[in-house]
């Protein structure tokens, strides 16, 4: 028998639920992984042995008692920093909230719990979710499970790495722009943004409201159905959640690719492009031909603009949801202030980060008089085209298959210091976003360096149950699973 | 150059954000590259094209006014910097 912390989401609950292993020894198995190969890969902030252990031991009493056991009973998992958890810090990756411990957890924080997971700790991440390398952070420096030299993405890279080097059984990232596609493209494990109010975001700190979605990485397509079916749902703390019902994903699993319409927008692949990441994504092509489904070639015009048009909409609106740091009421409080006026910039300017700070100018910048309609209103209305473009690819195609990102994981510093190239990183993910779709990335293979490659399945709003069918027939065609990071070593 | 240095100072004081001059310098000059960058945009005609302003559904849900649940004032300064007699403080407001 593989090691406890190998199993999936579904394995792991099935032994908790037969007795074959308790939740508290699942647990302690997890934890032992995250002493051993953490201080390499620092994916977590903090770790939450005592609060995990608890937890575990309730589920095996719960066992014990003869009481129903929750979806993810004894399944222990990992949790952004971004998301608040009751009575344990949140620091969202930024010094102006060290220390900061939330009265309150976030709505797909408490569904987990109540479903019966071990929350594990929280993972690392670029300051407030801005960034693709997790380098913005204020803290730790997050390595790549596949090569210690190279950047997990971001700004999930923490949740990523975790999962990556079996850390967790699974963890929740939050996707403004691709922060949770690009990590998980670059560390080798699925990881889906679902639709734009398919998850509440009451308890997520808030980076573009009008971007921001929760969603899981698992180390299979079913582990990501799994833990997004427990967090998936109407919330009334969130006005901008879905009332819609929530189908069963596990049942959409097996039911294959085969008649399945499959859009490949000819803008996703530019001349120039990276060849490996080129070959892997039109081989998963040819399988995906290979299980019955019709791929042909589309178009989404307007994809060029998706960039500028994100990075107006999405400083405009940090610019504002940041506003609320103010050293008076949580975080940082720079100390000294003579008035109420310089206590705000002392504590912002000590409390923020480079990149932080950067786009909280631009934002500030495009919202400003006699800016706002040249900038902020004029991305909104590129944002319509944006969607339109999708709405009407949809009509013709079931799903659509692009590369997640332009190449692999890249060295630490190399771009770190050019904003407008980082950007470029997430080409392939903002445009989902900014249309409110659902997309997942799932691995499709490895370079010639051994660093994963990202293929990213799009699909019409609502409709995550088509792209669980066409990920989890291409996870299986593709067997990617048989590789293993470099971290893992030990194996 | 879209935006000079004063312009960045301007934007700065708006945003409750200060700068050394030579961070001044380096953000003007980041800025400037962005907001070139993000000049494509007026390749475009949208004059007769609505703005999205939210992904989501289009109208707002409504639901019953009534009131929930709340923290305790306790708990709601468990977080201040500096509590004091059940508020938050603050340093002078009007010189």
């Amino acid at each position: 028998m593989k090691s406890l912390e190998r199993g999936t989401v579904a394995e792991t609950r099935a032994l908790v639920a037969s007795g074959g292993a308790s939740a508290v020894e699942i647990c302690r198995a997890y934890l032992d992984r995250v002493r051993a190969v953490d201080p390499r890969v620092q994916a977590f902030r903090t770790v939450l042995e005592a609060e995990a252990l608890a937890a575990a031991g309730r589920v095996d009493r719960d066992r014990q008692a003869g009481r129903p056991l929750g979806p993810l009973a004894g399944v222990p998992l990992a949790i952004k920093d971004v998301l608040c958890t009751r009575g344990a810090n949140t620091t969202c990756g930024s010094r102006i909230l060290e220390g900061f411990v939330p009265s309150y957890d976030a709505t797909c924080v408490a569904r987990l719990r109540q479903a019966g997971a071990v929350l594990l700790g929280k993972t690392n991440m670029d300051e407030f979710a801005m960034g693709s390398s997790t380098e913005n952070s204020a803290y730790e420096k997050t390595r790549n499970p596949w090569d210690p030299n190279r950047v997990p993405g971001g700004s999930s890279g923490g949740s990523a790495a975790a999962v990556a080097a079996d850390e967790a059984a699974a963890a929740l990232g939050t996707d403004t722009g691709g922060s949770i596609r690009q990590p998980a493209a670059l560390c080798g494990v699925p990881g889906m943004k679902p639709t734009y109010g398919r998850v509440s975001r009451y308890g997520l700190v808030a980076f573009a409201s009008s971007l921001d979605q929760v969603g899981p990485f698992g180390r299979t397509v079913e582990d990501v159905a799994r833990v997004l079916q427990v967090i998936a749902g109407h919330d009334p703390k969130d006005a901008t959640s879905a009332s819609l019902p929530v189908p069963d994903y596990a049942a959409a699993l097996p039911r294959g690719a085969s008649g399945l319409r499959v859009g490949v927008p000819r803008e996703y692949f530019p001349r120039g492009m990276d060849r490996e990441v080129d070959g892997a994504v039109r081989a998963a092509l040819r399988a995906a031909e290979r299980l019955g489904a019709r791929v042909g070639e589309i178009s989404l015009p307007h994809t060029e603009y998706a960039i500028p048009t994100y990075y107006i909409v999405a400083t405009a609106e940090a610019s504002s949801n940041l506003a609320r740091y103010d050293g008076v009421r949580y975080g940082l409080r720079a100390a000294g202030s003579e008035d109420l006026a310089s206590l705000y910039v002392r504590t912002r300017r000590a409390g923020f980060g480079a990149e932080v700070k950067r786009r909280i100018m631009l934002g500030t910048y495009v919202l400003s008089a006699g800016y706002y309609d040249a900038y902020y209103l004029k991305a909104q209305k590129v944002r319509t085209l944006i969607r339109r473009d999708f709405e009407k690819a949809f009509e013709q195609v079931d799903a659509i298959v692009t590369p997640t990102t332009p190449t692999a994981a890249f060295r630490f510093g190399e771009k770190v210091d050019d904003p407008l190239s980082m950007y470029l990183s997430d080409i392939f993910t903002v445009t989902i976003n900014l249309a409110g779709l659902p997309a997942i990335s799932i691995p499709c293979g490895l370079t010639k360096d051994r660093l994963p490659i990202g293929l990213q399945i799009v699909g019409r709003r609502f409709d995550e149950e088509t792209i669980f069918r066409l990920a989890a027939a291409l996870e299986a065609e593709l067997k990617f699973r048989d590789n293993r990071p470099a971290v893992a070593g030990d194996r | 150059m879209a935006i000079g240095k004063s312009e960045v100072r301007h934007i700065a004081r708006l945003a409750n954000l200060d700068f050394s001059d030579e961070e001044y310098d380096r953000f003007t000059h980041q800025l400037n590259a962005i907001l070139e960058y993000v000049a494509q945009l007026d390749r475009l005609d949208t004059s007769a094209i609505e703005a999205t302003s939210h992904a989501g559904s289009e109208t707002g849900p409504l639901r019953e006014d009534a009131a929930g649940g709340s923290i305790s004032q306790e708990e709601a300064l468990r977080n201040a910097p500096e509590p004091g007699r059940g508020h938050f403080k603050v340093p002078r407001v009007i010189g």
